[in-house]
């Protein structure tokens, strides 16, 4: 290991002291840094917000809370977890902090709109949590369904105003990744010798970029119909509410792409890495991304089929659905066939890959199920969607996210975690989330809405079992985050490379220093080729845990 | 490593992607403005012949005279004569002013009719024209928000020139501003025929 000293020692600039060096920095690692460690904060909220949802749910008459305040509660917890983590969460944290080194540059192109964007995220944090103190925790759910938030008196306009503010931020990163990955790879990487994760960011910013100004106008005229009473969505005004539902979706639904796209990202990192095998079907998973985030945009109106539309309407957007199945599934197909025949190395960010596959299928297929049109009448707005977006937004993208965030921990922080409480916590966390929202598709399926704070008696006893899947699952996420914080006491420090991976992250120090690359990088003719690694591995002596 | 600071393609492209952005952002309105002139077509009709004619083309007119003057004062950048650079700038600047002060005496006017959101000549009117005007003014006010903001970047631009820190090296700050403008008056060209002169 070379002696450059990390970039946790060097502050972007001389000028910067103590707390200023984080505030101040240019520096997309320090960013990416400060994005993790609030996020984290906002997801904490999160679990337990969701938690206190499910405690109550466990028993009929409940008497944990008021349906006002359960109102309160699922609209929170959904705030803060579309906006303030999900979305965010892999762009920010992870494509800030390592896309500028999987291309061989030393920072993102912009890095001032970066720290901007940075600040832009905590201000939105910090209107939504105003507020709910100014004038009472909105209760419209996390969609702000007109005529409803228009008329309700909680404080819709702020926290509206905070999901536009929160918009700009995601938007302005986007923006910031599609000029750094045009403009500043190395001369001699070409589209093709790009990362896979680099490609999923590359495709989830240009739907960030060009979706997110939707809500944001969108957003904006419900502040103004809440202040002027303009009337555009409002019907005894002459305006049209499903006009409201058409141009939310129409972000909101290519935001679900923003979420689970760099996901996948994440995933065909790590897949080739454990099986020391190159990605099958590199080529595929690039199409397939752009696929996904073109095909994607297309299909915002399959959440509405029960809210009037055409039939003819009703059909092609179904249609449309069942063909972003199709790239979905080339990348299953493409992680499964990277393990077929490869060497493969157990570590907690593959089993968190694995359960991620496993869990995504089922969150997919129950898509597919929404998306036709027929049974999409019968389970609209009950447990069975609950069940199917959480398949998908947790068990999809949240298991990509811890996976990740094992797979580059090291990285961050130069400090390996202990094995063995990783896969007790991913074990629990998989099991308890099974429990948890297995249940939800048959109670679903029995005709249990959404967004009751109570229900029938005879749905007693699975929603009873699901709760305490639930607490499962929070057991497991806490012994798998607490894990992660333990390897700071540990003193040993990490090696550049220590699983082998192939891309130039990992031929740099752990963590970087504050140019990124101690020698000029190298570009491989092709990003996954393991054969050279293994060779590199070899000739420098027993292993790459030698590092660089 | 540090030569992508002088990237000025690059910065050019991270502005012409904040342009699509800003394109969306009203392609949102539009999207509206089709459905419900589709729902309301002779409201809208109507609604269009009470607007004042004669202050929309004149702020057509001056809309395009203030994009013309940024142009031609990027291109007087590059021929490096500061003074036309700042006489362009400042006309610039004055265009946008007169823009906003024809917007101040028609919008007054509509106010002092009644005809503004949530008044209670509104409530009383048909409904397609309650939408006609919600989108007129809510339309129109964004645009002039962001030719608020298109004035304080072009007034930056201004100060920046004065003081040299924008000159015939490195002019992409006055480049990208102006494209910000020209984006302002392409909004306005789409605008003022689909409230002024539909039919």
């Amino acid at each position: 290991m070379s002696e450059e000293p990390s970039f946790y020692q060097t502050p972007s600039s001389n000028r910067l002291k103590g707390i200023w060096a984080w505030l101040l920095t240019t520096d997309h690692k320090r960013i990416g840094i400060m994005y993790l460690l609030v996020i984290m904060l906002w997801f904490s909220i999160g679990i337990v917000l969701g938690i206190l949802i499910r405690t109550n749910l466990m028993f009929v008459n409940p008497k944990l809370m008021e349906a006002q305040t359960y109102n309160a509660l699922f609209t929170l917890h959904g705030v803060i977890m579309i906006f303030l983590f999900i979305i965010p969460a892999i762009p920010s944290i992870f494509g800030n902090f390592l896309l500028p080194i999987q291309i061989g540059a030393d920072d993102v192109f912009f890095p001032k709109l970066n720290l901007l964007s940075w600040y832009l995220y905590i201000a939105g944090g910090i209107l939504a949590i105003v507020s709910l103190f100014l004038k009472g925790i909105p209760d419209t759910g996390w969609t702000f369904y007109v005529p409803f938030s228009i008329n309700t008196q909680t404080g819709v306009t702020l926290s509206v105003f905070a999901v536009f503010i929160l918009g700009i931020s995601s938007m302005i990163t986007g923006l910031n990744f599609i000029t750094t990955i045009h403009r500043m790879r190395k001369d001699d990487m070409g589209w093709m010798q790009l990362p896979l994760f680099t490609w999923s960011i590359y495709a989830t910013s240009w739907v960030q970029l060009l979706a997110t100004p939707i809500v944001g106008v969108t957003l904006l005229v419900v502040i103004f119909e809440r202040l002027f009473g303009v009337g555009l969505f409002d019907p005894s005004k002459g305006g049209d509410p499903l006009l409201y539902q058409h141009l939310f979706w129409m972000y909101s639904h290519p935001a679900v792409y923003i979420m689970i796209l760099p996901a996948m990202g994440i995933i065909s990192e790590i897949f080739p890495v454990f099986a020391r095998k190159s990605i099958f079907g590199y080529k595929a998973i690039v199409a397939s991304s752009m696929a996904i985030a073109i095909v994607g945009s297309l299909v915002w109106a399959h959440h509405m089929f029960v809210s009037g539309m055409s039939d003819v309407a009703v059909l092609v957007f179904s249609l449309l659905t069942f063909l972003v199945a199709i790239p979905s599934a080339i990348k299953v197909f493409n992680w499964v066939s990277t393990l077929y025949k490869g060497s493969i190395y157990v570590a907690p960010p593959l089993l968190f890959a694995l359960c991620f596959v496993f869990l995504f299928c089922v969150g997919g297929f129950t898509g597919l199920i929404q998306g036709a049109a027929g049974p999409n009448v019968h389970i609209h707005d009950t447990h069975f969607i609950v069940g199917h977006f959480h398949f998908v937004m947790f068990g999809g993208t949240g298991f990509a996210f811890l996976a990740g965030l094992h797979f580059w921990w090291p990285k961050f922080f130069g400090r390996m975690y202990n094995f063995k409480a990783a896969y007790t916590g991913t074990i629990l966390l998989t099991v308890g989330f099974i429990m948890h929202y297995m249940p939800m598709f048959i109670l679903g399926l029995k005709g249990m809405p959404r967004r009751y704070y109570t229900y029938l008696p005879e749905l007693q006893p699975m929603n009873f079992f699901a709760g305490i899947g639930a607490y499962i699952m929070v057991g497991g996420l806490v012994v798998v985050l607490i894990n992660l914080l333990a390897s700071f006491r540990r003193k040993e420090s990490v090696p550049a490379d220590p699983w082998g991976g192939t891309t130039l992250e990992w031929y740099v120090p752990s963590p970087p220093p504050l140019k990124n690359f101690v020698h000029e990088p190298v570009v491989n003719s092709y990003p996954y080729d393991f054969p050279k690694k293994f060779h590199e591995m070899k000739s420098s002596g027993n292993s790459a845990n030698k590092g660089v | 490593m540090s030569e992508h600071h002088v990237d000025n393609t690059g910065s050019k492209f991270g502005m012409w992607l904040f342009l699509y952005s800003e394109l969306m952002l009203f392609g949102g309105l539009f999207v509206l403005y089709a459905a419900y002139y589709y729902q309301y077509t002779t409201f809208f009709i109507s609604g269009g012949k009470q607007l004042d004619l004669f202050l929309g083309t004149m702020n057509t007119v001056i809309l395009l005279l203030s994009s013309f003057t940024v142009a031609c004062s990027i291109e007087a950048m590059r021929k490096n004569s500061k003074k036309l650079v700042l006489l362009l700038l400042g006309l610039t600047v004055f265009f946008g002013i007169l823009f906003l002060c024809n917007k101040y005496i028609e919008w007054n006017h509509k106010f002092q009719h009644g005809i503004y959101p949530g008044s209670a000549y509104m409530e009383q009117s048909a409904k397609g024209l309650v939408i006609f005007f919600g989108l007129y003014f809510t339309m129109t006010g964004l645009h002039a928000l962001h030719l608020l903001i298109g004035l304080i970047v072009i007034g930056v631009c201004f100060f920046l020139c004065w003081s040299d820190r924008i000159n015939a090296k490195d002019f992409i700050t006055l480049d990208n501003s102006g494209l910000y403008w020209h984006l302002i008056d392409v909004i306005w060209i789409f605008l003022f025929p689909l409230f002024y002169l539909i039919l």
